[in-house]
C-alpha cells in the first residue's frame, strides 16, 4: 500500500511536469549558480531546492527528471519482458532439449558483466534515451526467464492444459490462451522488481556520462555534475539520491505486495 | 558425488564455451578492428592491408577459433593503447577487484547473519521489521551514491578515511562498506527465508522435543540448511561484484579492473574490453561450479537430484 502511494506519487509529478515546475530546467545563468535550498543559510523560497553548477533551478530538473526515470523504468522493463518471459514460456512449455538449449542461454547471459557490456555498447552505439531502453532490456530479461519459467513448468501439467491438447489447440493457442495470462501475475511481481532495477542501472550508466545525455536532466547526471561540489553543495548529490532511492523503494514494494496478492504460495 | 561434478564440469564448459563465443562476436559487431587499428583517416587501401596483416578478413568462425587458441595459452593480445600485453595487465588489476569484491562480501555476510537469524527467531517482532526495512532502504540505493555519502560523512566531515587510492588496507573500506551494503539485503532475505523454514521444519521440533540447547538447535541444526543457498548467492554475487564494481571503483579511483574496463572502453581500446569481459565471465562460471560442488558436499540431497 505505502509502496502504491508513493510510486502514484512520483507518476502524478511525473505526468504534471510541466504544470508544477516552479522554473524552466533548462534556463542557465552564471549569477546564480550553486545557490543553496531553502533550509540552509542563504537559502530562498525562490529556489526551494537551490540551483545546480549552471544555475538551473535544481527542484524543476528533479521533477523533470522523475519523467525520464519513469520512461526508461517502464519501456526497459517492458522489453526485457518481452524477450525474458517469451524463452520462459517456450522453455517451460517444450521442456526438454528446448529447456536445456534456453537454460544455457540463460547461464550465459547470467555470467555476462552487465554493466561492462552495457557502457561497451553504449560508447559505441552512442546515447538517447531509447538506446538506454535497448540495452536495459537486453540484459535485465534473465529474472523474467528464471521466473516464469518454472511457473509455466507448474501449470503445462493441470488438467485445462492438457485438456486443450486433447483436443487438437496448437502449441502457439495453447501457451498464448492458456498458459500465458494464468502467469501474468508473476509477469507483473518481476516487472515492478525489474523496473526498479532498471532505474538504478540508468542511473549509473548517466552517473559515468553515457546514456542519456545533458542537458536532458536525470538524476544520474545531476549527481555527475554536483560530484565536484561534494565538499561545498552536498545537497547536489544527497537530493537526487533521494529521489531515486524513494522511487526505487517504491516499486520494489509493490513487487512485494503483487506478490503477495498475485502469487501467494511462492517465493520470487 | 562423482556425476554430480561431471554434469556440472559438462555445464560449465558448454556455458564457458559460448561465453567466449559470444564475447568475440560482441567485439566484432560493435567496431571495426581495423578502423581502431588505423585511426579515422585510414583510406581504404591502408585498412585492406590492416585486415590481411592481422587476419581480419578471414571466415569470422576461423578467426574466432584462432582467437580461442591463443586465449587458452594466455596470449589475450595487446592494448592498442599501451601495446602491453593485456593478460598481466588485467591481472595486475585484478588483485584490487578481488580485494574489493572479497571486502564487500564479507561486509554483506557479517551485517546479514546475525541480523538474518535474529529476524528469523524474532519473526513478526520489532527487530524482524528493523531488519527488513535495512534491506529495503538499502536495496534502493545504488552504491555509487551510498560511496559518495560515506565520502562525505567519513572522509570529508570527520576527516578518518581517505577519500580515494589504495595506498593501505584502510582505502578499501569505504567502497568494500558501499558495494557491501549492495550485497547486504539479498543475503538477510534469503538467509531469514531459510531459517524461518528450517525452524519450523519437523528435524527442529525434534530437537526441541528432545531438550536440546535452544542456541545449539539455532546454530547447528537450522543454519547448516539455512546456509546452503547463501553459499550460491556469494558466489553468484562475488562474480557480479567483480564486474559491477566498475562505478564504484570509478568514484573512489581505485585502480581495479572496473577502472581498467571503462577507462579502455572510452578509448576504443578493444582487446582489453574484450579480455575483461571474457575473465569476469569466466571467473563467474568457475565461481558458480564451485559452489555448486560445495552444496553437493553440504546436501546429500542435491547428489543425487
Amino acid at each position: 500500500m505505502f509502496g502504491a502511494v508513493i510510486l502514484g506519487f512520483y507518476i502524478v509529478i511525473a505526468l504534471a511536469a510541466p504544470w508544477i515546475t516552479p522554473h524552466d530546467p533548462y534556463a542557465q545563468s552564471l549569477v546564480r549558480r550553486l545557490r543553496p535550498p531553502v533550509w540552509a543559510p542563504n537559502g530562498s523560497w525562490t529556489y526551494v531546492l537551490g540551483t545546480d553548477p549552471f544555475g538551473r533551478d535544481y527542484l524543476s530538473r528533479l521533477i523533470y527528471a522523475t519523467r525520464t526515470a519513469l520512461t526508461v523504468a517502464a519501456a526497459s522493463a517492458l522489453a526485457a519482458g518481452l524477450i525474458g518471459s517469451t524463452l520462459g514460456l517456450a522453455a517451460g512449455y517444450f521442456r526438454g532439449r528446448v529447456d536445456q538449449v534456453i537454460s544455457l542461454i540463460i547461464s550465459t547471459r547470467l555470467a555476462f558483466p552487465s554493466l561492462l557490456i552495457a557502457l561497451a555498447v553504449l560508447q559505441v552505439a552512442g546515447s538517447g534515451l531509447w538506446i538506454v531502453v535497448v540495452v536495459l532490456g537486453l540484459t535485465l530479461w534473465d529474472r523474467f526467464a528464471v521466473v516464469l519459467r518454472t511457473a509455466v513448468m507448474q501449470i503445462s501439467r493441470q488438467d485445462y492444459v492438457l485438456a486443450a491438447r486433447s483436443f487438437g489447440s496448437s502449441h502457439m493457442r495453447i501457451m498464448f490462451k492458456e498458459i500465458a495470462p494464468n502467469v501474468f501475475g508473476h509477469f507483473l511481481v518481476v516487472f515492478s522488481y525489474e523496473a526498479g532495477q532498471a532505474v538504478l542501472a540508468a542511473t549509473a550508466l548517466s552517473f559515468l556520462g553515457l546514456g542519456i545525455q545533458a542537458p536532458q536532466p536525470t538524476w544520474g547526471l545531476m549527481m555527475a555534475e554536483g560530484r565536484n561540489w561534494l565538499l561545498t553543495n552536498p545537497w547536489l548529490i544527497a537530493n537526487a539520491g533521494i529521489a531515486l532511492m524513494f522511487l526505487v523503494l517504491a516499486m520494489n514494494l509493490v513487487g512485494d505486495g503483487l506478490r503477495d496478492i498475485l502469487t501467494p504460495n511462492e517465493k520470487v | 558425488m562423482s556425476g554430480l561434478i561431471g554434469r556440472k564440469l559438462a555445464e560449465a564448459a558448454l556455458v564457458g564455451l559460448i561465453v567466449s563465443f559470444a564475447t568475440f562476436l560482441l567485439v566484432n559487431w560493435t567496431g571495426d578492428l581495423a578502423i581502431s587499428l588505423g585511426g579515422m583517416q585510414a583510406s581504404k587501401e591502408e585498412l585492406v592491408k590492416l585486415r590481411a596483416a592481422y587476419g581480419l578478413d578471414r571466415p569470422l568462425l576461423v578467426q574466432y577459433v584462432d582467437w580461442a587458441r591463443r586465449a587458452l595459452s594466455g596470449d589475450l593480445g595487446r592494448s592498442f593503447f599501451s601495446q602491453e600485453d593485456v593478460l598481466p595487465l588485467i591481472l595486475s588489476r585484478l588483485a584490487v577487484t578481488s580485494r574489493l569484491a572479497l571486502a564487500a562480501l564479507l561486509v554483506g555476510i557479517a551485517t546479514a547473519a546475525p541480523l538474518g537469524i535474529l529476524a528469523a527467531i524474532y519473526q513478526g517482532k520489532w527487530i524482524d521489521h528493523l531488519a527488513q526495512t535495512i534491506a529495503a532502504l538499502s536495496q534502493a540505493m545504488p552504491s555509487f551514491w551510498s560511496g559518495l555519502l560515506l565520502i562525505l560523512f567519513f572522509g570529508v566531515n570527520l576527516k578518518i578515511l581517505p577519500i580515494s587510492g589504495n595506498d593501505d588496507w584502510t582505502g578499501y573500506i569505504m567502497p568494500a562498506l558501499a558495494l557491501g551494503w549492495f550485497v547486504f539485503p539479498i543475503m538477510l532475505r534469503l538467509l531469514r527465508a531459510g531459517m524461518v523454514e528450517a525452524l519450523s521444519a519437523d528435524y527442529v521440533r525434534t530437537a526441541r522435543a528432545k531438550g536440546l540447547d535452544p542456541k545449539r538447535i539455532v546454530l547447528k541444526h537450522a543454519l547448516r540448511n539455512a546456509v546452503l543457498p547463501v553459499v550460491s548467492l556469494a558466489a553468484v554475487q562475488f562474480g557480479q561484484l567483480l564486474g559491477g564494481s566498475v562505478v564504484v571503483e570509478a568514484v573512489f579511483a581505485l585502480p581495479g579492473v572496473g577502472q581498467l574496463a571503462w577507462n579502455s572502453i572510452q578509448r576504443a581500446d578493444f582487446p582489453v574490453v574484450q579480455a575483461v569481459v571474457l575473465l569476469v565471465a569466466m571467473i563467474f562460471v568457475v565461481v558458480n561450479l564451485i559452489a555448486d560442488i560445495i552444496n553437493g558436499v553440504l546436501d546429500p540431497r542435491i547428489r543425487r537430484a
